[in-house]
């Protein structure tokens, strides 16, 4: 019999899998459970807090793309206390493994206060931190394309926080290991990427912009390669573990992905076209193991470098 | 909410763009509830209202809008399609004891599954159909079948000329509770008119169970998701 292991250890984290719901498309995970059995999960990446409740941004927030979507939802949640008090309380009832939280904001003094408020949640082993999203403005993404200000971002919050933090970056940047390197200096414990490509799509019928703020990010299996090349470029250039993500909609995909150089994987959207998206894939990954002569999975991370 | 593989029993025109698709293999949905299909070379599932079921078929009543419903038109009976089924919440069907049903456009779609479960609990519906002009006009005969219906069509070529509240208003109505369906216009107006009520929503949607927050709205109790807390509210809640 062919012997197939698929744990990682992430951050000192023994995940049974690495296949993790990427934040956003996943909410806060206990609505999935009444679907399937979450515990299979390596781990879940919540939707993005924020310091304060936010509503988001205004209908319609979706457009779809020939190979993924586009979406501006501008990081509709309830505000970290009741995310903490309240969200995160369902989620535990269900799924007995710790989580990441997931973190957006406007200003330094917003990340700091919102991550800090993590640190004695013992359900979250990780926080990563959302410094890529194209969807608020004024902030988000505006911290994640330039690496002076990632990288005092980084610096401010590992004064306060007292879990391991995850820096989750951009695409939207001309050179993604520049700013990498950067957070890594500053003191980030892993990197995950990537977030979503800035895109637009527009109405034929009125000639404006589907999305209602205009501009959004897109995602799902049309950024594949895209992220793979990021992925690939920025663990051989770190030496802090990075969490691979974009476009992954099938087994495959997870071990190309490791390929590359993650530890990890995050599934977006492939959550939002089948429920079951992540069970298929990780109920699956025994056999494309043995298909690839894999016997442990964390040995292939980064074989391609 | 579940995933099911489903045959193609029938796909056939009804009227100007409008068509009617039959699917077996449903498991039970409530009427007021959608379901999304996967259409083949589409990335994202289409929401559609039951607009009927009974015994695992399930119709869909669907109108050419874009591509993916204009793709619909050609798929074969016979063929399998990929469906999640029983997503959000119903119609109250206990509510009304004198229910009057107003719908619009495709929007009638969900009133025809309504209306004949109100039928069963011995409750007689009264109907307003809104079409656009007399060659849309779609299902008038089986809704004829479960209660008084009345039709307004914009340009008058069937009916009265307007719209559904020209209608209603026309006609003094005695109901105590309304289920409506229809664009935003529609259901704006009606709320005006009264908020007696449950109105069914439409929002463009990434997934259409509850993860992405794609389709959230404001209502008087905070923000809720069409596809999860709706796709049926109370016409008073949503501001
Ligand atoms: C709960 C619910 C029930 C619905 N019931 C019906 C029904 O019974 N019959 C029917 O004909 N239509 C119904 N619709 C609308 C139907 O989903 C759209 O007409 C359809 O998705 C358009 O697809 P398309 O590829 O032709 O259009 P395109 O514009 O090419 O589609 C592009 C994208 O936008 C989305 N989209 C475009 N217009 C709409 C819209 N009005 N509502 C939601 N998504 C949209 C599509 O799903 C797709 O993701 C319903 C929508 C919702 C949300
Ligand atoms: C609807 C939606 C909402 C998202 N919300 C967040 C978020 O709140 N925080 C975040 O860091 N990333 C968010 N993302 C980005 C995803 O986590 C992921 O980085 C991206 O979608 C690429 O992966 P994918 O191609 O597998 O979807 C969101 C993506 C989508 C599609
Ligand atoms: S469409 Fe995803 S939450 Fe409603």
């Amino acid at each position: 019999m062919f012997v197939t292991d698929m744990k990682v250890n992430l951050l000192g984290t023994t995940l049974d899998n690495p296949i993790i719901p990427a934040s956003g498309t996943f909410g806060f995970g206990y609505e999935f459970a009444s679907w399937y059995d979450i515990n299979i999960l390596g781990s879940i990446s919540c939707k993005g807090t924020t310091l304060e409740a936010r509503y988001g941004n205004p209908l319609p927030r979706i457009a779809e793309c020939p190979a993924g979507l586009i979406n501006a939802i501008g990081l509709q949640n309830p505000g970290v206390e009741k995310v903490i008090s309240e969200e995160l309380v369902k989620l535990k009832e269900v799924y007995k493994k710790p989580v990441i939280a997931n973190v957006g904001g406007h200003s330094t003094d917003e990340y700091v206060k919102t991550v800090s408020a993590f640190n004695d949640v013992d359900n979250v082993f990780a926080v990563e931190l959302n410094i890529s999203c194209p969807n608020v403005k004024g902030g988000g993404m505006a911290f994640g394309t330039d690496y002076k200000t990632a990288s005092e971002l980084v610096k401010k919050i590992k004064e306060k926080a007292t879990k391991p933090i995850i820096v989750k970056l951009s695409p939207n940047v001309t050179d993604v290991t520049e700013i990498a390197l950067a957070v890594q200096d500053a003191g980030a414990d892993a990197v995950s990427l990537i977030n979503t490509l800035v895109g637009m799509r527009f109405n034929l019928r009125t000639g404006k912009p589907i999305i209602s703020v205009g501009k959004g990010g897109y995602s799902g299996p049309g950024v594949y390669p895209v992220a793979l090349r990021m992925v690939y470029e920025v663990s051989k250039a770190l030496n802090i573990p990075v969490i691979g993500m974009g476009g992954i909609s099938k087994s495959e995909d997870v071990i190309e992905m490791m390929t590359a150089g993650a530890t990890a994987v995050m599934v977006g959207s492939a959550n939002l076209i089948n429920p079951f998206a992540c069970k298929e894939i990780i109920d699956r990954l025994p056999y494309v193991m043995e298909k690839y002569r894999i016997n442990k999975l964390e040995d292939i991370i980064g074989r391609a470098h | 909410m579940i995933k099911e593989k489903v045959r193609i029993v029938s796909n056939n025109r009804l009227s100007d763009g409008v068509y009617e698709l039959v699917l077996d293999g449903a498991s039970k949905v409530d009427c007021g509830q959608f379901i999304e299909l996967t259409i083949p070379g589409f990335y994202l599932n289409r929401p559609f209202s039951v607009a009927d079921y009974e015994n695992g078929k399930l119709t869909v009543l669907y109108k050419i809008l874009g591509e993916g419903t204009l793709a619909m038109t050609g798929l074969k009976e016979g063929t399998y399609l990929d469906m999640i089924n029983g997503l959000g919440n119903g119609f109250l069907v206990d509510r009304a004891e004198k229910p009057l049903l107003v719908g619009g456009g495709i929007g009638i779609a969900p009133l025809y599954y309504l209306a004949k479960e109100l039928v069963k609990r011995g409750k007689t519906p009264t109907i307003v159909l809104g079409y656009r002009t007399k060659n849309e006009v779609f299902y008038l005969k089986e809704f004829e079948k479960l209660g008084v219906t009345m039709v307004a069509t914009d340009d008058g070529t069937l009916g009265l000329k307007g719209n559904v509240l020209t209608v209603i208003k026309a006609s003094e109505i005695d109901f105590d509770y309304y289920y409506a369906c229809g664009p935003m216009v529609m259901l704006n107006a009606l709320k005006e008119y009264s908020t007696k009520g449950e109105i069914s929503l439409e929002a463009r949607m990434g997934c259409g169970f509850g993860a992405c927050m794609g389709c959230s709205i404001m209502t008087t109790s905070g923000t809720k998701r069409v596809c999860k807390e709706g796709p049926v509210f109370d016409a008073g809640e949503v501001i």
